[in-house]
Formats: C-alpha cells, structure tokens, sequence
C-alpha cells in the first residue's frame, strides 16, 4: 500500500544524483571538440535542419493567429489582439458540431470497413503459391495508390455522374431511374469509404504481408504433420502469427481519427452534400483563405492539431504497452 | 451504346496539341524530376547525418524533427509562411515545402544505420572527409533505398494538387492536377479558365466525356509505366528497419 510514496522518495533520493550534462566542467570544451570533429557532418545536415527550422518551426509562429484580428496590412505586430474571442465563437458555432460529426462518421466508416480488407487481401495473397501471379496481382493492388486523388475522383464523376455518367446509363438502359449517387447526401460518405478502399486498401497489404513473411515456416510444417490443412494452419498459425501487427496498426490507426483525406474531400464536395463533406480542413480553407477570417480559421486549425497530437501519443503509449514499435 | 464501335486516338492528338495542357505536364515534370533530385539530396544526407551515432546534439535533433511529425500547425500559417517568404505564385511554393518530412529522414536514417561502420573507417583512412563518404560511399550504397524514395517524392510532385491551388495563380505555372481538375469536375458551360473551357468546347467533334477520359490516361501513364520497374525496391525501401515483427 505504501508504494507509491516509497517510488516518490526513491525518485527524489534519486535526483541529486542526476546532474545535467549542460553543467559539467568542460561540456563546452567537449562539444567544441566534436564539433571540429564532425564540422564537415553538421555542414551536411545544414539544408535538412534549415528545412524543418523555416518550413515546419516558423509556421508554429503563425498560431499567434488565433488570438489576433489578423490583417495582412498590419501584420503581427499591429495587429489587434483579441484573446481567446475566437475560440470562444468557434466553439460556440453549430458549424464546430457539424465538423467534428462528419470527421468521426468518416473516420469511423473507414476504420469499420477500410481496416480489415488489407488484412482479408493479405491473407489471400499469402495463400497463392503461384509467385508470378502473386506478384502481378500486388503490382495492379498496388497501383491506385500513386493516382491523384484528382484522377480518382475524376473517374468517379465520369463513372457516377447524374446526367452522363457510365452507370447511370447502363441503370437508364435497363430502365431504371438515374440516382443522383454524387449529390445524394445518404451516399456521400458511403462513396467517400469506397474511394478510399478502391485507391488504398491493396497498398495496405504491404505491412501485413512484411509481417506474414516474418512467421516461421516450421510452424506450418509441424502442423501439417500434425494434420493440419490449409484452413487450420491459417486459423492456428497465420492468424495469430499476426495478431500484435494487427492491434497495434489498429491502435495508431485510432489516433489519427482527426485526420480525413482533405484532397479527397475537397474534390467530391459540392453544394448539396457540403452539410455532410465539411471536415476541419475545408473549413480552414473555405472560412480562412476563401473567406480572409485568419484569426478564426487558425482556432479550428489549432483546435484539430491538438486533439489530433492527443490522440497520437495516448495510441503510442498502448501500442507500446502491447510490447510493440509504435509511431516513434 | 456503350460498346465502341471504333478505336480511335483522335482525342490523344487532340488533347497534346492543346497548349495549355501540354504547358501543365511541363510544370509537373519539372517538378517531378527537379524537386524529386531535391527532395533526395535533403532527405539522405540529414538521415545519413542523423545515422552517425558519435553526433553530439543527434537526440536533440532527432526529437526536434519527431515534434513536427505530431504537431502540424496547420494551413493557415503555412499560407502565410509561403507569403511572408515571397513564394505565392511561384514553382518554389510547390517545391520547398514538401521537400521532405520527420518520415522519410527516419526511414532513411534507419536505412544508413543498418550501413556496417567499417565501411566509413576504410574511407576515412583512404583519406575521405566526411561529405566525401556521404557522396562516395553512402549515396552508391542506398541505391536501392534512392530509387524507392525516388518514386515516392516524384510520384507526389507529379501529384501535387492543392498546393496548386493555394500558392499559383498565373495560367503559365499550374501544375497538371489542377488544369486536369477543372477540364473533369466542371461541365464545359462552367468552366471559369477560358483556355481550359476552350478545350471541352461544343466546336469539337467529341464529346467533352471522351476528352476527359483521354485526359485521366495520359496524367497517369508516366506512373503506370515507370512504377512496375521499381516496385522491388519500394516494398524494400518501405521495410527498411520499420517493421520488425
């Protein structure tokens, strides 16, 4: 019961002890040392670090935003500045509801649906014996992932499209009515889930198929001496042989239920399903960049990357629980 | 009705005498190829750097650049960065920004520390500087790993969508996603571009269907035909060191 005071005292026992490395004799001798040491190294670095310092560390400048009625003729100095006013209004705003319920019913139609079909294909592809045909069943998989998201979408609408499109004149020559899919609030997200199982799923085997191939291959000869056929070995040996791949993809894949395919989004939404297509995202760019209110547009910006930083690191943490590598 | 009755290539010719698109896929291969050579350099002498386990400051770095994987800041300041930096409107805007990210250096760098010491020792007693082990050992040795990454950023410059739209506004410097985009979304009534509305005109013999469907197989055959050659190395470049079970 006395646990947790004894792990204070040992932890404060243990401090003293602990000197920083900055406050040693000599650690400014030390680090001169190796930088003459490795100048020509730290030189190499110089393009990659000044990339994150002015592309990734610079903008963080820009969050100052959210608490500013920013004008680009001012700029950030004299600009006024307003507190927490647009949070308070971006919080207070139906549109903040409508954002973060089309952000989970996406995020979670693709989790439900878009998760398990890498691990059904992966499984299959790992049963075919024939290699060639393996491998050109993975090279036509794999192939949708490097499309634009303006090619798919743009296949979609000559596919889907309400007046010419492809399916709708077969559904016309078979006398049935065109449907409206792409305007059709009911089928937005529906159509958004099938966009991304179509471009991404067979790329998603990937990861499963690298774990696959890291299962023992006694295991199954055991087995089939054991009597075990193809069913069994893969509901006794595959299966769990990729069951931590399976849960840790999943928890990472939890954390990042902020995140929705903005392209995507943004290229299939139109007027009549924009209720149910507005995500963080479009919002920022429609409300700040279209519409010139920065200051309020940086507040559902900020407000996506923080839950979304949450998210990250609390899924980290149980991956690693599981005993696995997580994001970081 | 929807069988074809004859094969015929004319919306191909037609489309490549079209100036405007022609112009774009000139933008996107300029991106392809020059930002994708960018991209590699940036990319693998920071991860080589970073691989180097005797580099005083390596964690801190390390944990510099993994913050910016967890926290984006978000398309407004980066907006106004790409203003502030007098990019608007210019191909560095497409460029720069996506030159690399926290992932592809860990990636790579988990690439170069599975690279064997001894290598670097030889070089260094036969009289390499460092710079000269990364361009004379390190960039031959992770040739595989290049072309994985290489097909990666070239495929996402050949890509490159939004961007286009946020940071280009003259006709001369759109990417080909974007031009691709308004010839596919909108009805030729609708087209706001004069030069792209000129292209699905009603003058034309075909149909704007036909055109459109001409104009997604030509945006995608650069990475139809170079992408199945490189295959064996992605899957391979993708492993490296991140999956380990």
């Amino acid at each position: 019961m006395s646990l947790p005071i004894e792990r204070v005292q040992e932890g404060a026992a243990y401090l003293p002890s602990q000197a920083k490395p900055g406050s040693k004799p000599g650690a400014l001798h030390e680090w001169k040392k190796a930088f003459k040491r490795d100048k020509y190294l730290y030189l190499l670095a110089v393009p990659g670090l000044l990339f994150f310092l002015v592309f990734k560390y610079f903008p963080m400048w820009g969050l100052s935003l959210a608490f500013q009625n920013y004008s680009p003729f001012l700029g950030f100095w004299d600009s006024e500045w307003v507190g927490f006013k647009y949070f308070a209004e971006f919080f207070s705003n139906p549109d903040f509801m409508i954002l973060f319920r089309n952000t989970m019913a996406i995020s979670l139609l693709n989790i439900v649906f878009f998760f398990p079909i890498p691990i059904i294909l992966a499984l299959l592809l790992n049963e075919v014996r024939l290699m060639v045909f393996k491998r050109i069943v993975q090279t036509i998989v794999y192939l949708p992932h490097f499309l634009s998201w303006v090619v798919i979408a743009g296949i979609c609408f000559l596919l889907f499209g309400q007046a010419d499109g492809i399916v709708n004149k077969l559904i016309e020559q078979f006398g049935g009515k065109p449907v409206a899919f792409l305007i059709e609030p009911n089928y937005f997200w529906g159509m958004l889930t099938a966009q991304s199982i179509w471009k991404e799923a067979g790329w998603g085997t990937i990861i499963f198929l690298a774990a696959l191939s890291g299962i023992n291959q006694d295991l199954y000869e055991a087995a089939r001496i054991d009597g075990a056929n193809r069913w069994n070995q893969m509901r006794y040996i595959t299966i769990p042989g990729i069951k931590s791949t399976i849960i840790v993809l999943l928890i990472l894949r939890l954390g990042q239920v902020m995140d929705v395919g903005f392209e995507q989004i943004y290229l299939m939404m139109s007027g009549p399903v924009a209720h149910v297509a507005d995500v963080f995202d479009t919002y920022v760019y429609r409300v700040g960049i279209q519409q010139g209110r920065f200051g309020y547009a940086t507040v559902a910006g900020i407000f996506k990357s923080v839950v979304g930083l949450i998210l990250v690191v609390l899924t980290n943490r149980l991956a690693k629980k599981f005993g696995e590598e997580g994001l970081y | 009705m929807l069988i074809p009755q004859t094969w015929s290539l004319a919306s191909y010719e037609y489309i490549l005498s079209t100036k405007t698109f022609l112009r774009s896929m000139g933008i996107s291969g300029i991106l392809a190829v020059g930002g994708t050579l960018l991209s590699l350099i940036v990319t693998s002498s920071l991860a080589y750097v970073l691989s180097r386990r005797r580099l005083k400051g390596r964690k801190f770095i390390l944990f510099a650049i993994l913050i910016t994987m967890l926290f984006n800041p978000g398309m407004i300041p980066n907006y106004l960065l790409i203003d502030k930096l007098g990019l608007m409107d210019s191909i560095w805007a497409l460029i720069l920004p996506s030159l690399t990210s926290a992932w592809y250096v860990f990636l790579m760098r988990n690439f170069y520390m599975e690279v064997p010491d001894e290598l670097e020792e030889a070089a260094k007693i036969d009289g390499c500087s460092d710079i000269g082990v990364y361009f004379r050992i390190m960039i031959p040795v992770s040739a595989s790993a290049m072309a994985a990454f290489g097909l990666f950023f070239a495929v996402a410059y050949w890509n490159t969508y939004f961007a286009g739209v946020l940071y280009i506004n003259s006709d001369a410097l759109r990417p080909m996603q974007v031009i691709l985009q308004l010839m596919l979304v909108q009805s030729s009534t609708q087209v706001a571009d004069p030069s792209v509305a000129q292209m699905l005109g009603s003058e034309q013999v075909m149909p704007p269907q036909v055109i459109k469907m001409a104009a997604v197989v030509i945006s995608s055959i650069p990475i139809v035909v170079v992408y199945p050659f490189l295959q064996k190395y992605f899957t391979q470049g993708m492993m490296v060191g991140s999956v380990k079970g």
